[in-house]
């Protein structure tokens, strides 16, 4: 026990207060889904929360309006999302107090959340979230992911977790500039059906954000059609008896 | 302003409700010299006369890019100038690294005020005795402030602070309303015109005075002597020309600067001002 406790104290990694640091996340949200359209950004995510393989719960809120001009969607831990929601209302509410004309845009919040995301990073205790930043202010759309790392980017179309690999190549297929806000969303929903098909982790319910100059409207949930006729799905067991 | 039994602290009221330690830091900036700032809508000029000691010693820096986006003019003791400078560059360039989009100029102007305001109301510091014009670019267009010792701030369309400012400041009150669609050559030239008036009779040339500028599109520099020469010969001649009948506020000007000049140099050194005495000058 002493030896224990005495190999804790010369540890060189982390705080030492060990107990308060994120080892692995609990309650995890799955892909999120974003692109640019003609009026602004369209932004898709699943309302499921899992608890390691069990679906848990199923009217999870990934999407958030962030002040005025964003709208920010996370996946990972949801605890953590919550933290920066907190953090986030914080920045929005000094900027407010200035009252002054001025405030913060899409640009301004994606370089704050990667400046936290980062040090916390550094510090070896990250915010174990893959977030999404889209926002439009004066005509000019912008698009943005930050990672539990601190990487960051801008893209026309963005994705985290399994999004990356099935949803990005179909927007790199078929994203344009000027996208209608139907086309946009008939995107999206074909991206996040094959998720649901193939992601286990993805429920059939979830919610369509979009952002424009006017602000941010975030869609009631809602469930996508499925088919699963397919000729193989029927007698599966047919040559092989006894199995399922 | 004389010495009263008030005046050893700045955390000493007078009955009549002033701080006279403050209003003595203004004082100190009423005798540095010169600085001038003019808007538009869309850019800002700064403008300062150098003087320097001697012959021997070259002039102290009076005007300072603090970003891109904003510059600042001082009147006063230079070195507290130079301080606060160091200051706005810092808060202005950790902005600049959490946000990545530049510190608006009204932001860092409040930010300014609230750190001369701490030095009013701590029995172990003294007020800063230097008056800075702050000009600066935000979304919604172009800003000039004054920062006094004082902690206030305002917002200003022209002005011009330190010795003889009165004589640039009676010009820009003329002319200020025309300023704000000013074309960048027109600012300019007022700004040397506004230079010139506190120069009380002495020549203007590029090795006294210092034009900084900034606008949309255009970020914060400080215009070389060579320019600045081209500038003032452009605007002089065309005195030189017209005549009395295109420029009658300059000519009539010059003469009667000097008069006043005289009876204004006459006036500060006996009392100070005299109609600002009864005035609280922070109640503006």
């Amino acid at each position: 026990m002493d030896s224990n406790q005495a190999a804790k104290q010369h540890s060189l990694v982390g705080s030492e207060a060990d107990s308060q640091r994120t080892l692995y996340p609990y309650v995890t949200g799955t892909s999120v889904v974003a692109l640019k359209y003609k009026d602004g950004i369209l932004m898709a995510a699943d309302m499921g929360g899992s608890y390691g393989s069990t679906l848990r719960y199923k009217s999870v809120e990934r999407l958030k309006a962030v002040g005025k001009h964003s709208l920010l969607g996370a996946s990972g831990e949801i605890s953590d999302f919550q933290e920066i929601l907190r953090y986030l209302d914080e920045l929005i509410l000094y900027d407010n107090m200035w009252d002054d004309g001025n405030s913060f845009g899409p640009k301004e919040v994606h370089s704050y959340l990667t400046r936290v995301m980062y040090n916390r990073r550094n510090k070896f205790d990250p915010l174990w979230n893959s977030l999404v930043l889209g926002g439009v202010k004066n005509g000019q759309k912008y698009l943005g992911m930050v990672s539990m790392i601190g990487v960051n980017f801008e893209d026309n179309h963005v994705a985290t977790g399994f999004g990356n690999h099935l949803a990005r190549p179909l927007l790199r297929d078929e994203w344009h500039e000027n996208l209608s806000f139907e086309d946009g969303v008939k995107l999206l929903e074909k991206c996040m059906r094959v998720l649901l098909y193939r992601d286990r982790s993805a429920i059939n319910k979830l919610q369509i954000a979009k952002i424009t100059e006017e602000g941010v409207t975030i869609s009631p949930p809602y469930a996508l059609k499925t088919f699963w006729g397919f000729s193989a799905f029927e007698n599966p067991t047919v040559g092989a008896e006894g199995s399922w | 302003m004389f010495r009263n039994q008030y005046d050893t602290d700045v955390t000493t009221w007078s009955p009549a409700g002033r701080l006279f330690q403050v209003e003595y830091a203004m004082e100190a900036v009423k005798q540095g010299s010169a600085a001038i700032g003019l808007r538009s809508k869309t850019h800002v000029v700064l403008a300062c006369v150098n003087k320097a000691n001697s012959e021997l010693s070259s002039h102290q820096k009076k005007i300072f890019k603090v970003d891109d986006h904003i510059g600042v003019a001082i009147a006063g003791l230079t070195a507290d100038g130079r301080v606060l400078s160091r200051y706005m560059r810092s808060e202005c360039i950790n902005h600049s690294f959490t946000y990545e989009s530049p510190l608006p100029v009204g932001r860092l102007v409040v930010q300014l005020a609230d750190k001369a305001q701490v030095c009013t109301q701590r029995s172990w510091k003294r007020p800063f005795g230097v008056g800075l014009l702050v000009g600066g670019l935000d979304e919604s267009g172009a800003h000039l402030y004054y920062n006094c010792p004082s902690g206030n701030y305002f917002e200003y369309q022209a002005f011009a602070i330190g010795s003889r400012s009165q004589a640039a400041k009676t010009y820009l009150e003329r002319r200020f309303e025309n300023f704000v669609d000013s074309s960048w050559d027109d600012l300019i030239k007022d700004a040397l015109i506004a230079t010139r008036e506190t120069l009380q009779g002495e020549k203007l040339r590029s090795s006294i005075c210092t034009v900084a500028v900034m606008g949309v599109g255009e970020p914060f520099h400080i215009l070389d002597q060579e320019t600045v020469q081209q500038l003032i010969d452009k605007f002089e001649l065309v005195v030189e020309d017209e005549g009395p009948a295109a420029e009658p506020d300059a000519a009539a000007a010059e003469e009667g600067a000097e008069e006043g000049d005289a009876a204004e140099q006459g006036g500060d050194a006996d009392q100070g001002a005299a109609p600002d005495q009864g005035v609280a000058p922070m109640e503006i």
